[in-house]
């Protein structure tokens, strides 16, 4: 696809993962791997079991069985602290921003894994803590400036349109300088033109500073043209795993998405 | 207008008193969204601590430090033992904790340290500063300016700190949303520490200035009554609100006592700050300086 970058080793191994909520199956024996620079999509009708394995992933759940080896170490036990210290962000499809505070400030709480000082030390505001916050302020605003937002910098986010809450929610995301990025369905509810923006933001992450992203889509045109490669789920298991192409002629997949005749 | 502008002023030094107060409840608040009962208990707690260990010996320079560390350690305590376990629980069974948790103090401070009623002198006379006397005529008093100089340079830090520091944002990224906050990697049980800790440090502050000005005795703990107006007023989740909301009930609640108290037989200090709230919160119902509520359908 582009030049600049080129996919490397596995990042992400999911292996063999199931996830049940009582007796109701969210997740059957699921394994794919993602690997490093690439756009890699969970697509599946409703209900597939997509926003689980995000979670499982994320440490939001915990699976009852199977393995997920992040960077070539075997996670146990993780929760969305641990996962987000390790490397990975995410957005969420019903957008958790800070709603009361401002756009500059919900994007400089993702550099807050970034940041050292100690409590002492941002008490007193000396040394380490007043420059830690120059330094960071500056790379959030080379963030704005890449997702184009800055006349929004000082809008509470409440007040957003919901196109632009997701691009502030992508911004924060990005300011942590995720090994892995995490996309819960970041185009659903847009308009046309708020998709393409979105596309164009996600292929220019992914361009620009090699960010391996995972990302959720029901939009099939979007996720064909973006996405490297894609995984297909159903009723929690999954059916397809491929380049676009492959998916498209999949016979499980068609089925899935179209019905099938009995 | 002298006369006047001694009620003003000598108002609006004791509203400070009130801002820091009321800014033990801000603090919590803001990053728990907890209304903490207690807070007023922990004023009372820690005015009672200090008397205590400098009856035992101790020089004010060193119960000071002595306190401070204890209400930081009770801080730390309540987090650990009352907030965490319960996590994801409605919001109305953490004031019920915080409830329980206010009895349980103040029966806790008075078994240590007995329940007479203390004297606290931190050495700075309640009497007219005489330049002030002499220049302008008016009557101030040294305590009062001492303790609203402390308080105000307090509360200065802690806006700062909430508004321009790491941790002061994972605060206000915390009580938005913990999901969400977890998700960027903000570690959530430290943040609540923190808070609580802090949230002690000011109490120790506040027990020491009303202590001195009430005596230390039970009824300290009703101090946090006059906190409500306050935070109803400013805002329950605003550093400057608290100020701000301190310093008009201060300075409103003395001049009407002045100025319209003869008309209805005197007597109205105890209840005008809580009509003012009220007709504040006919108008604004997140206060004057809260997060303005946006709901979106």
């Amino acid at each position: 696809m582009t030049a600049a970058r080129s996919i490397g080793g596995t990042i992400l191994e999911v292996d063999a993962v199931s996830l049940a909520f009582g007796g109701v199956k969210a997740l059957t024996e699921v394994s794919f791997d993602v690997r490093e620079h690439e756009i890699r999509a969970i697509i599946g009708p409703n209900g597939a079991g997509k926003s689980s394995m995000l979670n499982v992933i994320n440490g939001v759940y915990r699976p009852q069985r199977g393995t997920i080896t992040f960077r070539g170490v075997p996670r146990h036990g993780v929760n969305p602290y641990d996962a987000a210290s390790s490397g990975i962000a995410r957005t969420f499809q019903n957008i958790a921003l800070f709603k009361g505070m401002s756009v500059l400030d919900n994007i400089m709480t993702g550099r807050n894994l970034r940041m050292k000082a100690s409590f002492l030390e941002q008490a007193i505001w000396i040394g380490r803590a007043r420059r830690e916050e120059l330094d960071n302020r500056a790379r959030v605003e080379a963030i704005i400036d890449f997702l184009e937002i800055q006349h929004i910098r000082r809008t509470p986010v409440g007040r957003l349109a919901y196109g632009l809450q997701k691009r502030v929610e992508l911004a924060r995301a990005l300011a942590a300088e995720p090994a892995l990025l995490l996309l819960d369905e970041p185009m659903a509810g847009m308009n046309v033109e708020e998709k393409q923006d979105m596309c164009r933001f996600i292929l220019d992450v992914n361009a620009e500073f090699g960010t391996t992203i995972v990302l959720i889509e029901h939009d099939m045109g979007v996720v064909m043209d973006i996405c490297d490669r894609i995984v297909v789920l159903d009723y929690g298991r999954k059916i397809g795993d491929g380049a676009a192409d492959e998916i498209r002629g999949n016979q499980a997949v068609i089925d899935a998405y179209l019905g099938v005749a009995h | 207008m002298q006369f006047f502008f001694e009620v003003l002023i000598g108002g609006l030094l004791s509203g400070v008193m009130y801002s820091l107060v009321a800014l033990g409840f801000v603090l919590i608040y803001k990053a728990s969204g907890v209304f903490n009962f207690a807070q007023g208990t922990m004023v009372f707690f820690a005015a009672l601590t200090f008397v205590g260990l400098t009856e035992h010996g101790l020089s004010f320079w060193m119960a000071l430090p002595a306190t401070l560390v204890v209400m930081v350690l009770l801080g730390l305590a309540i987090e650990r033992a009352v907030l965490r376990p319960l996590v994801n629980q409605p919001q109305i069974s953490l004031f019920m904790a915080t409830i329980g948790l206010s009895f349980l103090l103040e029966g806790l401070a008075q078994i240590v340290w007995g329940t007479s009623v203390r004297g606290l002198d931190i050495g700075v006379a309640d009497e007219p500063i005489g330049w002030i006397a002499d220049r302008f005529g008016l009557n101030i008093s040294k305590f009062d300016l001492v303790a609203a100089l402390i308080a105000a340079v307090l509360v200065a830090a802690l806006a700062f700190f909430f508004s321009r520091t790491r941790i002061g944002r994972a605060l206000r990224a915390v009580a938005d949303d913990h999901q969400a906050a977890l998700a960027v990697g903000i570690p959530l049980q430290q943040i609540w520490g923190i808070v609580w800790a802090v949230a002690g440090a000011v109490a120790l502050v506040a027990g020491l200035l009303w202590g001195a000005r009430n005596g230390v005795q039970f009824a300290l703990t009703f101090v946090a009554l006059k906190a409500l107006p306050v935070l109803m007023l400013g805002g329950l989740e605003s550093v400057p609100g608290a100020i701000v909301g301190g310093l008009i009930i201060g300075a409103s609640e003395k001049l009407a006592e002045v100025y319209l108290g003869p008309m209805v037989g005197g007597g109205i200090e105890g209840w005008f700050p809580y009509v003012l709230a009220l007709v504040v919160l006919l108008f604004r119902p997140e206060g004057l300086f809260g997060e303005k509520i946006i709901r979106r359908v």
